[in-house]
């Protein structure tokens, strides 16, 4: 079974480069474009990673982060928070929100990758390769 | 059964303890542990407002007047409302000069004149014999009535006993006797009566509890609680008529108003009242607490007159019973004895507190401003050793509380028969009224004269000799009834209750009427016609002026004189321990090691002759002092000189307050511009926040597909072109967010160039619609444009103005369904203005939404399908520039029922410009 990896960004051009480098690795993706459609399509997809944008529309990263959480279906979930501040502030509350990583926009996309390799890999997880 | 032996021992144990209190206030007051420094003491002290006459008299009066009785309380629980403005005046005057008495304190006023303390005190002296006479017709006749306890009998009329065998007769003398053991037991005049005070606050709580007490017996012993009484009286209508406020019992709301005014009056001027609220005032501060705790004991001992009242009427219905007695034998009549027993010793309570405050200040009155002023000028009597000369004082005041005492109770038997109590105590309110516009007007008016007090006080208190006192006599059967009915020599015009032909009014409210026309307006018009000697334009600056001075004020006098000599002088008064105690006391203070090294400077002369003041009062002690100094007399010129001075202090002193103010003003200003600032620079911090939140955004598609092509030669064509068309959008969008993010900063810091000119808004909505056409086609969205045929004239910036419309046109196709689209342009003229209209059937916007989009980087899209691309910049320029040309942006929508955004712009003169 492949490793799934769900985007959640609401700006397309994001999404769609997100899409393209992580299915480049070979892992299968989904995109949800706000809060609530990623909390739906996480229930119905099972990820094991997400990334997950901070400033969505409707439900923010941090409260969507809380929601998968709480929820025992993904214990084993990764949370990878993308962010366009990256402030201190920002981090700790992501931290206690349960965010695993952060990666600030515009991120580098091998960082971004070697990041994602990093958290399926500490997941035990099967190697895809 | 009482009888008359328990009575009598009551009445004695009672003054006895009375005694024990004062004896044990003054022991604490000479170890310094005062027991009257706090307010509630000073509250009830001034409860001594409420004598035999509110005790017994106030049911009197509601039993024939209703609810007439109460302006005597409203009036002094109003004046509470000015005791912080008029009687804290009075105290720092008095503290700060010494003063002794109410006569003191207008004679002192008006250049310690003896001839108008004395005149203050003959006033004070008869207006106050009817009152006296009062509270002893108040025990002898509660005395008489108890004494024939279980059988309810009125006492006989006056007169018809000799006064041998006539109770009040010894009441007086014992009444007599008990004041001056009380009053004047000290040596030391000056000082002040804590133990009397603390005594008389007793004595204001005995006779709460005492009415309080048959108020509650009657409403809920004899009768089930306020309702059963009040249902019972309404059920009379001659009761009923009792209730109504201005109604035909009750008085007019003429004698209303002035009954109101002259216990507002009363409250200050009554002897007792300026003795215990000014003279034994401890603390100013106490003031603040007493100005709602007096109204409060005030309100607390009516609150049971009326039910008592109609208890009363109704228990005795038909009886000859005194409605004045019925505190008393209402309790009697159930065969309450205890009950009886202490509604007695409350009504001693309140005659007794009266009677001891009062006839200790008119002693004091007497003493310093009718007799000694004469004997110290014209007898030896100033020379005399200090023991001989204090016994000689102490003399004097106790021979005058004797005098007071037996002349009222002359009056007693004189015209006590004729009024009920309330009546006789309206009189002495209305001769000490007769005081409120020479020292009122004294507080405030600096020009007021010594020729215009004396003036006023005269004719205030001819008139009220005339309208109030002799009818009393009149009625009394002393005078011949003719006076009254038909005027003195037959002259109607003169008739003592008709002056000048005034009718329809009560006899107190006629009288006040005229006495105070004839008071303020000799008092007014003669100060205005009459010039100020020397000393009285010091003491008026000094009154008028003593809430804004500061410090000691001393320098209006000039001469020479030895300290020896004012040290003997104040040893003969205050005894010499006390003068050099004194003088070593001022000598310390002033750097000098011993007295005897004192300069008898003119602070020194000051200070001798305030202390003096203490003991003797203002006018003696100045005549004494300048007997042992050789003093020139200043030249009113001089004084002025001074006193010009002392104002410029004055002024100065305001000056600095002034600046103060201004200085204050000035930091709150530069707090509130800080905080302003502080909001502004947060506001920046958000803004940049923001921007780079939005610039990262592009930044972040840019960056990964350059990434993603770098690193993936191999893409096939159709890939990398998509990839490619992404990144040159993204980057078109950074670089139309940078400049509408600079066009936002310069608009908004005014550092954007306008090039107004007068055009033709019609041309500009032409080219915009031209310049989107092609974006309307592409979208297949109509485009419908409504101008009217003739030229819109406006003032604007040609090239903003373009941007505004395109920004608006660009906006609503973006919002309209592709295929059955439309937009409206349309121009509606207004007188002064015209409003463009774009209206399209798009999606529309929520209520709550259609203030946010006008803020910077707020968009509201709909998320399900598609956020509209642009940079959530163009409204809130737009709403920018528009308001630069003096117009307003808005939007009129519904969700899902299309969007209509407006702006107005003002017209140059449409109708010069239509040629």
């Amino acid at each position: 079974m492949l490793t799934r990896v769900l985007i959640a960004d609401d700006e397309p051009a994001i999404a769609m480069s997100l899409e393209f480098l992580l299915r480049n690795e070979g892992y299968e993706t989904q995109i949800a474009q706000d809060g609530e459609e990623a909390l739906r399509m996480a229930k119905k997809f099972l990820p094991d990673l997400i990334v997950l944008d901070l400033m969505l529309p409707r439900l923010s990263g941090l409260a969507v982060c809380l929601a998968l959480r709480a929820d025992a279906a993904h214990k084993h979930l990764k949370v990878l928070m993308l962010t366009a501040r990256g402030g201190a502030a920002d981090l700790a509350r992501g931290e206690a929100a349960g965010v695993d990583a952060y990666q600030v926009k515009p991120f580098g996309t091998q960082d971004l990758l070697a990041q994602v390799r990093a958290l399926l890999a500490a997941k035990g997880g099967s190697d895809v390769r | 059964m009482l009888k008359g032996w328990v009575i009598v021992f009551a009445s004695f144990a009672y003054i006895g303890f009375l005694f024990a209190i004062a004896y044990y206030a003054d022991r604490r007051a000479d170890q310094g542990r005062s027991l009257i420094s706090t307010p509630y003491v000073y509250a009830l002290s001034l409860g001594v407002y409420a004598t035999a006459w509110t005790f017994y008299g106030s049911v009197g009066r509601a039993a024939s007047d209703g609810v007439g009785f109460l302006p005597i309380y409203i009036g002094p629980t109003l004046m509470m409302m000015l005791w912080w403005f008029v009687v804290r005046k009075m105290i720092r005057i008095s503290k700060i000069n010494r003063i002794t008495s109410l006569a003191d304190f207008v004679a002192s006023r008006y250049g310690k004149s003896a001839l108008l303390g004395g005149l203050v005190t003959v006033i004070a002296v008869v207006g106050i014999l009817p009152y006296i006479s009062l509270q002893l017709k108040a025990i002898s006749t509660s005395f008489q009535i108890l004494l024939q306890y279980p059988e309810i009998v009125m006492p006989q009329k006056i007169g018809a006993v000799s006064i041998v065998n006539d109770t009040a007769f010894y009441i007086a003398i014992f009444l007599a006797l008990f004041t001056i053991a009380f009053g004047t037991r000290q040596l030391d005049v000056a000082e002040r009566h804590e133990g009397m005070v603390a005594a008389i606050a007793f004595e204001s709580l005995v006779k709460l509890i005492a009415f309080v007490a048959v108020g509650t017996f009657v409403t809920f012993g004899m009768f089930n609680g306020p309702g059963d009484i009040f249902g019972q009286a309404m059920a009379r209508p001659e009761l009923a008529a009792l209730a109504t406020p201005f109604g035909a019992a009750a008085g007019n709301y003429v004698s209303w108003i002035w009954l109101t005014i002259l216990s507002m009056l009363a409250i200050v001027f009554l002897p007792r009242q300026f003795q215990i609220a000014v003279i034994e005032n401890v603390d100013e501060k106490h003031l603040n607490k007493a100005v709602w705790l007096f109204p409060l004991y005030m309100f607390a001992i009516n609150l049971f007159v009326l039910p008592i009242a109609f208890g009363g009427l109704l228990h005795f219905q038909g009886g000859n019973v005194n409605a004045d007695t019925f505190v008393l034998t209402l309790p009697m009549s159930q065969r309450q004895e205890w009950l009886a027993l202490l509604v007695f010793i409350g009504g001693l309570s309140a005659a007794t507190g009266m009677v001891i405050v009062e006839t200790i200040a008119l002693s004091t009155m007497v003493c310093n401003d009718l007799v000694m002023p004469p004997l110290l000028r014209f007898t030896r009597a100033r020379f005399m050793p200090h023991e001989a000369l204090s016994n000689l004082l102490l003399d004097i005041r106790r021979a005058a509380i004797m005098a007071i005492l037996m002349l009222g109770y002359f009056y007693y038997l004189l015209a006590g028969e004729a009024y009920a109590l309330v009546s006789i105590g309206l009189i002495s309110f209305a001769a000490v009224a007769q005081f409120a516009p020479t020292v009122i007007g004294g507080l405030y008016w600096r020009n007021a004269t010594r020729a215009g007090a004396l003036a006023g006080l005269s004719l205030g208190f001819l008139i009220w000799g005339y309208t109030l006192m002799m009818p009393a006599f009149v009625q009394s059967g002393w005078a011949s009834i003719a006076l009254i009915e038909q005027g003195p020599f037959g002259i109607e015009l003169l008739k003592p209750l008709q002056l000048f032909g005034l009718k329809g009014l009560d006899q107190t409210t006629h009288a006040m009427i005229w006495s105070m026309l004839g008071n303020v307006g000799a008092f007014v018009l003669v100060s205005l016609l009459s010039r100020q000697s020397a000393s009285e334009r010091i003491q008026a600056t000094l009154f008028v002026d003593v809430l804004s001075q500061t410090g000691e004020r001393t320098g209006f006098w000039r001469g020479t004189a030895s300290a020896a000599s004012l040290q003997t002088l104040l040893g003969r008064f205050l005894g010499p321990l006390r003068a050099a105690e004194l003088f070593d006391g001022y000598a310390r203070a002033n750097g000098a090691a011993s007295a005897d090294e004192l300069d008898a400077d003119a602070r020194l002369v000051h200070f001798a002759e305030i202390q003096l003041a203490g003991a003797i009062g203002a006018s003696s002690a100045r005549a004494m002092v300048s007997s042992v100094v050789d003093e020139e007399p200043l030249r009113v010129d001089e004084v002025m000189a001074i006193i010009d001075e002392a104002s410029q202090a004055i002024a100065h002193n305001q000056e600095l307050e002034e600046k103060r103010a201004e200085l204050e003003a000035a930091t709150t200003e530069l707090r509130n511009a800080n905080e302003r600032l502080q909001e502004l620079d947060r506001l920046k911090d958000d803004f940049i926040s923001t921007v780079t939140h939005e610039l990262r955004t592009p930044l972040t598609s840019i960056r990964a597909f350059s990434e993603i092509l770098h690193d993936n030669p191999t893409l096939d064509v159709d890939e990398r072109s998509r990839f490619l068309g992404i990144l040159v959008k993204e980057s078109e969008r950074l670089t139309r967010l940078i400049n509408q993010v600079l066009d936002l900063a310069k608009l908004e810091s005014g550092a954007a160039e306008w090039q107004n000119v007068t055009l033709d808004l019609r041309e500009i909505i032409d080219d915009a619609s031209n310049t989107v056409s092609q974006l309307f086609k592409a979208r297949d969205v109509q485009l419908e444009i409504n101008l009217p045929s003739e030229s819109v004239m406006v003032v604007a910036d040609r090239d903003r103005l373009m941007q505004v419309m395109l920004n608006l046109l660009s906006n609503s196709v973006k919002f309209c369904d592709a295929g059955h689209g439309q937009v409206v342009v349309s121009l509606t003229l207004q007188p002064g203005s015209v409003q463009i209209n774009v209206c399209d059937n798009g999606i529309g916007i929520a209520k709550e939404d259609q203030e946010l989009i006008f803020e910077k980087f707020r968009q509201v899209g709909n998320s399900l399908t598609e956020k509209p691309p642009g940079t959530g910049l163009g409204l809130a320029i737009c709403r920018q520039i528009v308001g630069h040309f003096g117009g307003r942006l808005w939007v009129v929508s519904e969700r899902s029922r299309g969007a209509t955004f407006s702006f107005s712009l003002p017209i140059k003169t449409m109708v010069a410009e239509r040629c």
